[in-house]
């Protein structure tokens, strides 16, 4: 009696994270709205153009072979980067490596190695998000 | 007289086949360093550069490294110290002097007992079987790193450093 019942509702429950879950980057980008927030009572959301300009300019504040995120990854988000010992990076690009920002420890680990690269400092919470913003629409 | 050509040919390709087979495992024995089979080491050490093969250092200079990865070659690699425990463990285990790495053995002949290297490119035996590469190549725009092992052994990952 139950049986055909149980199968169909099963089938929904299962379903039913995937259609009420955030994925991990939404979940972060709000993380970092709230400390942007926090941190500036007039914050007023990210913005990619915002991030765009991150990810390209020379800033030259930190290593002298990083003086921008393009150094390494490239001037297309949608192409390959490659570390300066020849390691080939996957693009930036959420279009173009679907599955790259799934893991937020590991976006906050390459966040701090790299902006510390870059920019000789850790990045703010906005910048993050204004950077994750960018890659999420290009 | 009736020669079986096709019977004939078909084992003669078997077995340069099999030679061929067996000439690459061969060489493959002589310049063969386990690549790192950990998942968590591969994606940690293998990010910014090859996962370097642990044989081709002894375990001191892993302890060495591990121990100060805030300064990593002019980087800062920090990592949780419970991921740097087990990657440590995991590089010691299989380092040159673990017991067993033919290769890494060979590579490490000869170390000061007393000295921890941090880079296998200044190894001495490194460095012998690199002399004949000339400086320009080194500072090619595809090479331009000593630690760039695959611009010129392209089977590297895997472990092969024979041409």
């Amino acid at each position: 009696m139950t049986k055909p019942l149980a199968t169909p509702l099963l089938a929904a429950l299962l379903l039913l994270p995937l259609a009420v879950a955030a994925s991990p980057l939404d979940d972060q980008l709000a993380r970092y709205a709230a400390a942007a927030k926090a941190g500036d009572p007039g914050f007023a959301g990210f913005s990619a153009a915002r991030g765009k300009t991150l990810h390209t300019q020379a800033f030259a504040l930190g290593k002298p072979d990083t003086p921008a995120c393009t150094s390494c990854h490239g001037p297309d988000t949608r192409g390959a980067g490659k570390t300066p010992a020849g390691k080939t990076i996957e693009p930036v690009a959420l279009s173009a490596t679907p599955g790259r920002y799934a893991d937020p420890a590991k976006v906050e680990k390459w966040f701090k190695r790299n902006c510390n690269e870059v920019l000789g400092r850790e990045c703010t919470p906005r910048e993050k998000g204004d950077w994750l913003t960018f890659m999420a629409g290009q | 007289m009736n020669i079986p050509v096709r019977p004939l040919v078909l084992a003669a390709m078997v077995l340069a086949f099999s030679a061929l087979v067996l000439s690459r495992a061969q060489a493959g024995g002589s310049h063969f360093f386990p690549p790192v089979a950990d998942p968590l080491v591969k994606e940690e050490c293998g990010s910014c550069h090859l996962a370097f093969a642990p044989s081709m250092l002894p375990a001191r200079s892993w302890q060495r490294m591990m121990g100060d990865l805030k300064n990593h070659f002019g980087d800062d690699a920090s990592l949780d110290p419970p991921v740097a425990a087990r990657i440590t463990g995991y590089l010691v285990s299989n380092a040159a002097d673990s017991g067993g790495q033919r290769r890494g053995e060979k590579l490490t002949r000869g170390l000061d007992p007393g000295s921890a290297p941090l880079r296998i490119t200044e190894l001495p035996k490194w460095v012998r079987e690199h002399r004949e590469v000339p400086n320009w190549e080194w500072r090619h725009k595809d090479v331009r790193t000593r630690a760039n092992c695959v611009a010129c052994h392209a089977d590297a990952e895997r472990g092969y450093y024979d041409d």
